[in-house]
């Protein structure tokens, strides 16, 4: 798939602006989930990225210390010499931020800042101070699965960030992304990730921020994900009138397949999702990233994958999906939170301590952790028990479908296995494609990077 | 920093026979599907477990094993930072005088390549591991540990009654 069209030139330094007129243009937003510690490898992540050929925007993501505001263990590591896990932006603020981002702002090639973080303050400061205008998370995805912050406090840092980050940007478009429909990676029905993403929005729209994108993360099954999608569409066209908003998906987080043959087919099998069902951005995971952290090489193999399939699958055409019942729950789990007050933060507190809102296998001490869910045969992800949220459980008869370490270690790896076994049986009937469909060979982690000359077209 | 709630029972009728177990992350690693898949693990034979869930820094685990007096604690670790988190947790329970003899193991992908080396290992039981379970090493190991660790507080229980 070829096109002479360029890549749309933003003056205003606009994320959702890029994103929409890529949109408009016909084609998907790719982006990587690239974070390195020193910043001249960061500088060139992010070039590249710009580079590929592809229509791209490019991510810092920033490392596991930075995240939980141990900056005093950022200086320490970088000190003794040793590379951190992604690009510590606090510790970097000043010069070295700007030496990063030099003759990279202002050119329309968005970035956004990737962190973790449920105290974020002095992250937004940093991005802020560094003249970006973008970046994600939320009050109850970056707290519930990942440590031990309460919710309370969650909610408390979000909102103070949230309003500053609404403020403080000059000349710039503020945007967050929520990070809610993408809770535990796997395994949690697809109703209760497109609430919380809705919900995570509409908190962001309360304080001030204008400019929102809802994820979605790629879950078990092609048609539920498509009506999931188009149930979050639904419920942010009803509940955000007033905002600029687009859909990003999420290329598989859970358990991976273990061939880069089939780990390039379930990337490309995001990227065709996303096109058929209207998301207007895709965040690629590479082959490599089960294993290690990502060369550059493989990133841009990953954002050129993703893009080469995506204009494939829009030159066919498709039944629509409709939402199904993955809508009717994530309506009743919206409602059902709105109804505990007008101010949102205090909403979703209140809705997790009363079970209204439920992760299924989530420790943290403020999920009520009644919940279960299970995969059923078609591969499609159901709730056996639903505690106190306001949508039916369908209690699991199967031997299959029951809770079990041997059952649940069989959910966390269905997707890897299947694609494997699709690569395998894609490279018996035709070897030629035995590179993933688009028959390209995947870098191997010491290839160098690949020319940075081909300033991209819409590839 | 919150303290533990309670334990929720990931099965709906663990037999209430069997060891009490402390399962918990350690201080760095925010994973959780691992620990989720131990519960389940140690229900179904019959343990009750107390999931602290992920980035349990050393004090918490302290005050937790005060306040659950289990028969085991079992740390879970896959983020690469096994070694240095687990030797941190492991002698601030030695420390303490009360929690010294406190059958306590490690295990899951404890090294940043994978497969700690034997060095690491023997670091790891001087600071005061009982056992150590690699990733290689299967589940297997881990069980016969239980399996001996439960006949032995049985029979604790009968000489002591």
């Amino acid at each position: 798939m070829t096109s002479t069209q360029p890549r749309p030139v933003l003056l205003t330094g606009s994320f959702g602006g890029y994103v929409r007129a890529a949109a408009a243009a016909g084609q998907l937003v790719v982006q990587p989930r690239m974070g390195m510690s020193a910043p001249a490898a960061m500088r060139a992540g992010l070039l590249a990225t710009r580079d590929a050929r592809a229509v791209t925007i490019g991510t810092i993501t920033l490392d596991s210390y930075t995240r939980v505001g141990d900056h005093a263990a950022v200086a320490d590591t970088l000190a003794r010499g040793i590379d951190l896990n992604g690009y510590p932006i606090v510790h970097f603020a000043g010069d070295t931020n700007d030496a990063l981002l030099d003759g990279l702002l202002g050119t329309g090639f968005p970035i956004q800042v990737r962190h973790g973080s449920a105290a974020p303050g002095a992250i937004f400061a940093a991005i802020g101070q560094a003249g970006l205008a973008a970046s994600e998370g939320g009050p109850v995805s970056y707290c519930l699965p990942y440590g031990r912050t309460a919710l309370t406090d969650s909610v408390r840092h979000w909102a103070a960030a949230c309003e500053t980050f609404a403020s403080a940007a000059a000349g710039l478009e503020p945007h967050l992304e929520t990070f809610g429909g993408c809770m535990m990676g796997q395994l949690c029905p697809p109703s209760l990730l497109v609430a919380i993403s809705v919900l995570e929005a509409m908190f962001f729209r309360q304080h001030g921020i204008r400019s929102i994108s809802l994820s979605y993360a790629q879950q078990t099954n092609a048609v539920q994900d498509q009506q999931a999608i188009a149930a979050l569409r639904r419920l942010a066209t009803e509940l955000l009138p007033d905002v600029d908003w687009h859909v990003v998906l999420y290329t598989y987080m859970g358990v991976y397949p273990a061939s880069p043959e089939g780990a390039c087919i379930l990337l490309e099998e995001s990227a065709r999702l996303a096109v058929r069902s209207g998301a207007e951005r895709l965040i690629v995971k590479t082959v490599a990233e089960a294993h290690r952290i990502p060369t550059v090489a493989e990133n841009v193999f990953a954002l050129e994958t993703a893009a080469a399939a995506a204009g494939d699958e829009r030159s066919l055409s498709y039944p629509a999906v409709d939402d199904g019942e993955v809508y009717a729950e994530a309506r009743a789990l919206v409602a059902a939170v709105l109804d505990c007050s007008a101010d949102l933060g205090r909403a979703l507190r209140t809705a997790f301590a009363k079970g209204y809102l439920d992760v299924p296998y989530c420790l943290h001490p403020d999920n009520a952790g009644r919940s279960r869910s299970y995969l059923d045969s078609d591969g499609q992800l159901r709730w056996a028990v639903t505690g106190a949220m306001p949508i039916p459980g369908r209690r699991a008869e199967r031997a299959g479908h029951r809770l079990s370490s041997a059952n649940l270690l069989s959910w966390l790896t269905y997707v890897g296995r299947k694609f494997d076994s699709i690569a395998v049986a894609a490279r018996l009937s035709r070897p030629e494609l035995a590179g993933g469909a688009s028959a390209r060979p995947a870098p191997t982690p010491d290839q160098g990077l690949v020319p940075a000359s081909r300033r991209s077209t819409f590839a | 920093m919150q303290p533990v709630t309670g334990a929720n029972a990931l099965l709906e009728r663990p037999a209430p026979v069997g060891l009490t177990i402390l399962l918990t992350g350690v201080a760095s690693d925010s994973h959780t599907w691992n620990l989720v898949f131990l519960q389940l693990l140690f229900e179904e034979s019959g343990h009750r477990v107390v999931n602290l869930g992920p980035c349990v820094p050393p004090e918490l685990l302290v005050d937790s094993c005060r306040a659950e007096r289990p028969d085991l604690v079992v740390m879970s670790s896959v983020n690469g930072h096994g070694v240095p988190d687990g030797l941190r947790a492991v002698q601030a329970l030695r420390r303490a005088a009360d929690l010294a003899e406190l059958p306590t193991v490690i295990g899951g992908k404890l090294g940043i390549a994978g497969v700690p080396g034997s060095a690491e290992v023997r670091q790891l039981v001087e600071a005061g591991f009982d056992a150590v379970f690699t990733d290689a090493d299967g589940m297997q190991p881990l069980d016969a540990f239980l399996t001996t660790l439960a006949e032995r507080t049985t029979l604790a229980g009968i000489e002591a009654s």
